[in-house]
């Protein structure tokens, strides 16, 4: 028996709920975005500019900050390539180069690597899916915050000279307390600690908005392959950051308060740490390259006009890929006496992942051979990727061998292996990527000529840069000395790879000078300047607040081409408050209508707080117990519910 | 010996080396081809039907059109690179377990004890008499397999001479252990692999490959204690040597400095290198006496500011251990 006074407020409820403003043929076109407009654009000023919750705001300020760190973390290259330029060389002395390789890798993989590939997918993946918001926005926001305070961490540390000194992988006991006093080691531990807690929030953004806000009709199987990518890149974030965040505490306890977890004379042990930090620096690898991957799909997809060739097998690649990522770690670790037994598991482990790779590779390749390929500055990108990564993969086929990886191991062969994997793997497809989705963001298109000699550039002065350096491997040249004596034969070599080095310096300056050119100077993009297939397409360029005007039906995996004329749309979602619609994880059938959290300053308060605690437990472990009052009220703040009416139907304010 | 096989993995100087370039070239070739083959695919795409037209449009109607072969040509694919990975598998287990087997047959036990940034060199024998123990030089006799014990006094380092093996690494807490075999004459460089802090670029090696009769002859030598010294400068030093705090940390055999902190000096003066980075030599010595932490910052060996006429005296000394 329902009391009279609740029933009579459910039908108050009922007749307010008929009344909400919802698209639908009633308001469509002009009135629509107006209405959308409204609901949609952030606060002004910069309080809203701070408190913002767009997915594109966040993720072009993820993009731009990642391209920062990529500038910074190049100066250092340039820095160390002049001191090994000549032999005996002493421009900066054997203390300052340690800083500068400690801070070059650490960089690259920290704080440009993976963040930007994140902030690709943050920008482009709901509009990709059709859908207005990421999930959980307000997470992602502090994603960003968290992001951005670890990179503050460590170059303010490097700019008052307490950055680290014992390289990206810190391995102990030399980074742990006894053979690294002072706090550069801390500073490196937590800056981890920042970059963790952001990937980790970034990851489960990108699980829960590609599992759920898919546009209805997008079934799993007709999912553009970049969202693929970055499904399986996340999930593998959330299983090896653990890993890493578990090594790192440990350091931190070593140091702060002396638990001795690596001490081999306390009955610790040196080697637990190479376990841990592999079992997550290898996938972190695969986290890099995968994205990468997708942009490559994305790309020949649309330059050579066919849906990329046997997608099933394409998205078992990305898969068994993410899986057998996990099994690879030993690889570092082949000359620390391990037993030899174990370690040919784990050389057919680091062969067997090439199968995948060649397998798209193969079907990237008959994509191109199926289509019309058209030579843009994007799918150039796409050939240099090709040329320049499987050198790469098959160099690494060879240290994947024991006998050959026991002489191979941390010489520059390594360095040239996984600068061909790295930048030929993922910097070159992030560039045709930025290129090809540089009108989408910003509105204007990249200049063509500017983009061919760029690439060229890049391409040309790579080669220079990083092949010579299979040679200093091979004549003996260890990685991570600040200097080599003359008579060994490495003059030229070094030579070559410095010369290279400032040529890719110069490409990549001329790549920003582009960009900045066109984003003021550059031709207006239309709506779709590629004539690509998949939804982000589907909306002006750059995009209103709202994304889409209305959610639109995918009915194929290559929607665009597909379509006779407009895109099929679902309507009914409300139009006065933020919603989105949320469909059912395989079939993305319509599911439910979700509210979009309004934009909040407590994301940025919250990473304040975690920041505040984080930094200052590098001095005392007290900050933990006291750093933690702050943080759980700004926590709390953050979710506190703001009102206890009862709305017709639910907000979240 | 060329100079630049002196620290190069084509220095072929030992059996290990051997196998590794044989093996080498194997892998070289299988992934050249592969690596041909992928090339000589991506430009026949991309020629074949290259347009040059402005426009991006959609192939109407076509543009879900494929060539029927490729399906059989993706199987293909996946045969041939599996095939190719599971002999290059096979050819790797086959070496690493010949490699394996030579530990077997140890003629010569050397234990090798990295600190930053020197190589500690012992000979081992069941007679502690016949014991030798050297610095950051080692001598091997041609031919004979000699098993090298490898420990860490501080961080991580890694042994590698790169003409006659790979590398293993030296832990804190662990033993590891390398065989080599050497086969040629000659003197091979090697360096420390693994970053070990400041001055890891500073931490080399020198292995000098002997015919079995001089080994026996340099071996006798560095069992001899050091000779007294004979002119009054090197007395002077002499003394200053054993009064001092030097012999805290270095051991001279013969004499009352017994340390075994640092490098042994007993035979310093004979040997090709000084500090595991810099040739023997007067003007070196004198360097390295005044101000090893301009040289090498952070090294254990402190700057103690000798007074000229010490300096000459103890650098006249060293020189005499022959």
């Amino acid at each position: 028996m329902i009391p009279q006074r609740v029933k009579q407020e459910d039908e108050r409820l009922a007749r307010e709920r008929a009344k909400l403003a919802r698209d639908g043929p009633k308001l469509k076109g002009a009135k629509l975005e107006a209405r959308l407009e409204r609901t949609w654009r952030r606060p002004p000023g910069i309080l809203g500019w701070l408190a913002t919750v767009d997915h594109k705001e966040i993720g072009r300020r993820y993009i731009v900050t990642a391209l920062i760190f990529l500038a910074l973390g190049g100066a250092l290259a340039a820095v160390m390539r002049l001191q090994l330029a000549v032999p005996d060389n002493n421009l900066v002395g054997a203390q300052r180069y340690n800083e500068l390789f400690t801070m070059h890798g650490s960089t690259m993989m920290f704080l440009f690597a993976v963040p930007v590939m994140e902030g690709v997918a943050v920008f482009i993946i709901p509009l990709m899916l059709g859908t207005r918001s990421t999930a959980f926005p307000r997470l992602n926001a502090f994603s960003y915050y968290m992001y951005v305070f670890g990179g503050l961490l460590l170059w303010g540390a490097f700019a008052l000279n307490i950055g680290p000194d014992v390289g990206w992988f810190a391995y102990t006991p030399l980074s742990g307390p006894q053979f690294s006093p002072g706090k550069r080691a801390d500073v490196w531990a937590q800056m981890i600690t920042f970059t963790e807690v952001s990937a980790l929030a970034a990851a489960v953004v990108l699980v829960c908005t590609i599992l759920k806000t898919r546009a209805p009709g997008m079934t799993l199987a007709r999912m553009p392959l970049f969202a693929w990518a970055m499904l399986v890149v996340a999930v593998m974030i959330i299983f090896s950051m653990p890993a890493v965040a578990l090594c790192s505490s440990m350091l931190i306890s070593d140091r702060l308060i002396g638990t001795n977890f690596y001490n081999a004379y306390e009955h610790g042990d040196a080697l637990l740490w190479q376990h841990l930090f592999w079992f997550f620096g290898h996938p972190e690898v695969y986290i890099i390259f995968l994205p990468a991957t997708g942009f490559v799909s994305v790309i020949t997809e649309t330059f050579c006009r066919r849906p990329i060739f046997a997608y099933p097998v394409v998205v078992l690649a990305l898969i068994s890929t993410g899986i057998l990522a996990f099994g690879l770690w030993v690889h570092h670790m082949f000359a620390t006496g391990l037993p030899r037994v174990g370690y040919s598991f784990y050389t057919s482990a680091s062969m067997t992942v090439a199968i995948p790779t060649a397998l798209q590779i193969f079907c990237w390749l008959a994509t191109m051979w199926d289509g019309r390929p058209r030579l843009q500055v994007p799918m150039l990108y796409v050939i240099g990727f090709i040329v320049i990564f499987v050198i790469g993969g098959l160099t690494g086929v060879i240290i994947a061998s024991v006998p050959l990886d026991l002489e191979l191991h941390d010489t520059y062969f390594i360095v040239a292996h996984f600068h061909y994997v790295l930048i030929g793997g993922a910097v070159f497809p992030l560039l045709g990527i930025l290129t090809y989705w540089f009108p989408k963001i910003t509105g204007r298109m990249m200049s063509e000529t500017l983009g061919k000699i760029g690439f060229w550039m890049l391409f040309l002065g790579f080669q220079l840069a990083f092949f010579p350096m299979h040679f200093a491997g091979l004549l003996g040249m260890p990685r991570r000395v600040y200097t080599y004596p003359a008579g060994l034969g490495l003059e030229l070599p070094n030579l070559l790879s410095t010369v290279g080095a400032f040529v890719v310096a110069s490409a990549v300056v001329l790549f920003v000078i582009n960009g900045l050119f066109s984003l003021y100077r550059g031709t207006i993009a239309p709506q779709n300047p590629w004539g690509a297939t998949s939804l982000e397409w589907a909306t002006a360029s750059p995009p209103p607040p709202y994304n889409f005007a209305h959610i639109p039906v995918v009915e194929s995996r290559t929607p665009l081409w597909d379509a006779k004329g407009e895109l099929p749309v679902v309507t009914g979602l409300r139009v006065d408050e933020k919603e989105i619609l949320l469909t059912t994880v395989v079939a993305a059938a319509p599911d439910l209508r979700e509210p979009v959290p309004e934009p909040s300053l407590w994301p940025l308060i919250a990473a304040i707080a975690v920041g505040v605690l984080f930094v200052s437990s590098i001095f005392s472990p007290w900050a933990v117990v006291f750093g933690a009052i702050p943080a759980a009220i700004a926590t709390a703040a953050w979710f506190w519910p703001k009102e206890l009416k009862r709305h017709p139907e639910p907000v979240i304010s | 010996m060329s100079i630049q096989h002196y620290q190069s993995i084509f220095g072929n100087a030992a059996t290990e080396t051997r196998q590794f370039n044989t093996l080498f070239v194997i892998f070289l070739v299988v992934c050249a081809i592969m690596y041909l083959a992928v090339i000589a695919f991506l430009i026949l795409g991309l020629v074949r039907r290259r347009r040059s037209d402005a426009a991006n449009t959609v192939e109407e109607g076509r543009h879900h059109d494929s060539n029927p072969r490729m399906q059989a040509g993706l199987i293909g694919w996946a045969a041939v690179v599996g095939t190719g990975l599971v002999a290059l598998a096979i050819a790797s287990f086959v070496a690493d377990r010949s490699m394996a087997v030579a530990a077997a047959h140890e003629k010569l036990s050397i234990t090798v004890t990295a600190n930053q940034w020197w190589w500690d060199v012992q000979y081992n024998a069941a007679d502690n008499s016949k014991m030798v123990r050297t610095a950051n030089e080692i001598h091997l006799p041609v031919g004979v397999p000699v098993h090298i014990y490898l420990k860490s006094n501080d961080v991580i380092h890694s042994f590698w001479v790169p003409s006659l093996a790979g590398k293993q690494d030296l832990i804190p807490g662990r033993e590891n252990d390398i065989t080599i075999t050497p086969r040629k004459l000659g003197i091979y460089r090697g360096q420390c692999a693994e970053f070990c802090g400041a001055e890891h670029a500073k931490m080399a090696l020198v292995v000098d490959v002997d015919s079995y009769s001089d080994f026996i002859k340099w071996w006798r030598h560095q069992l001899e204690e050091a000779a007294p010294p004979a002119t009054p400068l090197a007395k002077a030093g002499y003394a200053f040597v054993t009064s001092r705090n030097c012999g805290a940390c270095h051991a001279i055999a013969g004499t009352p400095a017994s340390g075994t902190v640092g490098p042994d000096l007993t035979h310093l003066a004979s040997r090709r290198t000084l500090a595991a980075s810099m040739p023997m030599g007067e003007g070196n010595l004198y360097g390295w006496v005044a101000d090893p932490q301009s040289i090498k910052p952070g090294t254990r060996m402190p700057t103690i500011g000798l007074e000229p006429d010490q300096l000459h005296a103890v650098v006249a000394y060293l020189e005499t251990l022959k």
